[in-house]
């Protein structure tokens, strides 16, 4: 007879095949000697990879979503840590209901925000440009970055800050020699999670791309042409190893955080 | 009369609509060792920051070295502060923990280096100095944040229950440590606390403190032999209450009612608070005796005992005296030879009319 929790275990599994599945297969076509993406493998081969290299399109793409990418990590984690720090350390009427208002991008479709702002910058006469695509990231990542930010400066003794204010040190030194440093590892991970979130972003960019595509909407274009089909692979492959290598670079400094703050660990993505 | 370094004048302090400090008057001397002692939710930590900055006045005013502090930050203050938590930076070694306070106020290299080794040194951490302060014990960690203090030689030191968090043998070391630093240093202290035996043994001075209030400045002695209420004399240490009425006052004498000992003449200086109000006399458990075989005092009452806690060099007895409900306590030293009563039995209980103290 089956008890219950064979019936967890059973659910578990499948629930694991279908998430990690079909990513497996990505480096196993990216690797396989044949133009079709079909079962049975032929053999092994890394002229995939050579391909990316010489496509002058794909280099554009990976430029913009660079550029992008970076400018938005940076933007982001620095609104993360102003509303961070003010939401932790003042309180100030509302504050609940503004920090719900911030946060709010994190469960609101992202054709919503797509559409809304595609609407809100040509009314306001703009061009569409790389530009447009950061302030849609900005907005989606930045709530991501609040609340990696927040538990980092939640976890801040504040008496550090009035210790450092008594031993004669001015508030804003205080922020530099003390706090920044403290919560560095928060700023850290805040980076990596908004530069993973905007990298493959692809509704957002979709919509307000312009003429110049992201690489996850260079990535669907090319998705028309079944003999590029194997390459893409191997671009997703290289995304695909990017994009975890990130997630656990930025788990790590999270913890070192937490144990450098000597507080309980809880709560992180891993 | 030398000028008093801090001086508090009907200092108030809100939060909101609930009084934390309400017309607090408090002069503390230059170089004592002043303990701030009441129960928790007092006003004692609220007190605390407001003398270094962190809290501002609701009304009245605070004079440190006869200069008020209206308008002067944390940071520009004479004081320095032992937090409770420590608050040592974790991600500085123990020497960058102490040297922070010299290099805010941008002093040569050299002189950091010779002072930073100074204090170290002097709270008894030789050798500590590139330890990670996060990876210290409670003590260590305590010894830092004094070092981290005193190296900056502040005129005041203040320190909210910085042994709270220790073991009652460490505390105990701790406590003897810091009373011969203040000595050392020479450095006026203000200690936080709410362990009544830590304050008598530490301070030169204590002001005890109820809901934001000040209750009574004074000498440990002055304190428990004195205390000005019946509040202050239950907080501080223990003391048996017997109803009391006041029946005349003449000249220096006040003739009482007392229950269960009955109509007594005290002197006018028994009623420590003052005569006005006073309904109880209080007497310590110490000042009572059981009396064995053919001893004697100057007054005797019979008693029966209820309880018996024996703690090896001392038994406490709970007795009952005739006309009371409530059991007193007495304590009696284990000298050679005493028997410990057993309960139910019997006992004559020795007193005297000048240990009574007549309180409101
Ligand atoms: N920032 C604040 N906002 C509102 N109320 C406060 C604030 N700080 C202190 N209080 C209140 O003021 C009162 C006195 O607090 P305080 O911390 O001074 O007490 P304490 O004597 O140090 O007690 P304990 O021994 O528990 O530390 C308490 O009732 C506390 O709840
Ligand atoms: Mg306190």
């Amino acid at each position: 007879m089956l008890g219950r929790g064979h019936f967890f275990k059973w659910y578990m599994g499948i629930f694991l095949v279908f998430l990690y599945a079909p990513a497996i297969l990505l480096p196993v076509f990216a690797f396989n000697d044949s133009s079709v993406v079909s079962f049975p493998l032929k053999g092994f081969t890394t002229k995939w990879f050579a391909v990316l290299q010489t496509t002058d399109s794909l280099h554009v793409a990976v430029r913009n979503s660079l550029m992008i990418a970076v400018t938005t990590a940076i933007f982001s984690t620095l609104f993360g840590v102003l509303a961070a720090r003010a939401s932790t350390r003042f309180s100030f009427p509302g504050r609940r209901s503004i920090m719900g208002f911030i946060m709010l991008p994190m469960v609101l479709p992202e054709i919503i925000i797509g559409v809304s702002l595609l609407v809100v910058i040509i009314q306001m006469g703009f061009e569409l440009s790389l530009w447009s695509i950061i302030l849609g990231h900005i907005l989606i990542c930045t709530p991501f970055c609040i609340a990696i930010l927040s538990s980092a400066f939640m976890n801040l003794d504040q008496s550090l800050e009035e210790a450092s204010f008594d031993l004669g040190q001015t508030r804003w030194n205080t922020f530099w020699l003390v706090i920044l440093p403290l919560v560095m590892p928060g700023i850290v991970a805040s980076l990596l999670i908004a530069f993973t979130i905007s990298l493959d972003e692809f509704i957002i960019a979709f919509f307000l791309a312009g003429t110049e595509p992201t690489l996850p909407v260079y990535i669907w274009g090319q998705l028309r042409f079944p003999q590029k089909l194997p390459s893409l692979m191997a671009l997703g492959t290289i995304l695909l190893v990017l994009s975890i290598s990130l997630l656990l670079i930025a788990d790590y400094f999270r913890r070192r955080g937490v144990r450098k703050t000597g507080i309980e660990n809880s709560g992180g993505f891993l | 009369m030398t000028q008093p370094i801090i001086q508090l004048k009907g200092f108030d302090k809100f939060f909101g609509d609930f009084a934390a400090l309400s017309q607090v008057d408090l002069d503390i001397k230059t170089g004592e060792f002043f303990s701030l002692l009441g129960p928790s939710g007092c006003g004692k930590t609220t007190l605390l920051r407001s003398i270094a900055g962190f809290e501002t006045p609701s009304a009245g005013s605070l004079y440190i070295d006869g200069k008020t502090m209206e308008g002067v930050p944390a940071n520009k203050r004479p004081t320095n502060m032992v937090f409770q938590s420590y608050a040592i930076f974790p991600h500085m070694s123990v020497a960058e923990n102490v040297a922070y306070g010299l290099k805010a106020r941008r002093l040569p290299k050299a002189e950091i280096t010779t002072r930073v080794a100074e204090a170290i040194a002097m709270v008894g951490l030789e050798g500590f100095g590139g330890r990670a302060s996060h990876a210290l014990s409670g003590g260590q960690r305590q010894r830092v944040a004094l070092a981290r203090a005193l190296v900056l030689k502040p005129r005041v030191l203040l320190l909210d229950e910085p042994l709270s968090a220790l073991d009652k043998k460490l505390r105990e070391q701790m406590q003897s440590e810091l009373r011969r630093l203040q000595r050392a240093v020479g450095i006026t202290f203000v200690l936080v606390t709410h362990d009544q035996e830590e304050a008598l043994t530490m301070s030169d001075r204590i002001a005890v403190m109820f809901d934001g209030k000040i209750a009574q400045v004074a000498t440990p002695q002055a304190l428990y032999g004195q205390p000005c209420s019946r509040r202050v004399a239950n907080f501080i240490g223990m003391m048996n209450f017997l109803d009391a009425k006041i029946l005349s006052t003449s000249g220096d004498t006040v003739e009482v009612d007392v229950q269960s000992l009955g109509k007594l003449s005290l002197s006018l200086s028994q009623a420590t608070g003052g005569i006005e109000g006073c309904n109880s006399a209080g007497v310590r458990p110490e000042m009572l005796t059981i009396l064995t075989g053919s001893q004697t005092a100057e007054r005797e009452i019979e008693a029966v005992v209820s309880e018996v806690f024996y703690y090896g060099d001392m038994t406490y007895y709970d007795v009952r005296l005739p006309f009371k409900e409530e059991p007193i306590t007495i304590t009696m030293r284990n000298t050679a030879g005493r028997t410990v009563l057993a309960v139910g039995e019997n006992a004559r209980v020795g007193w005297s009319a000048s240990s009574l103290l007549l309180l409101r």
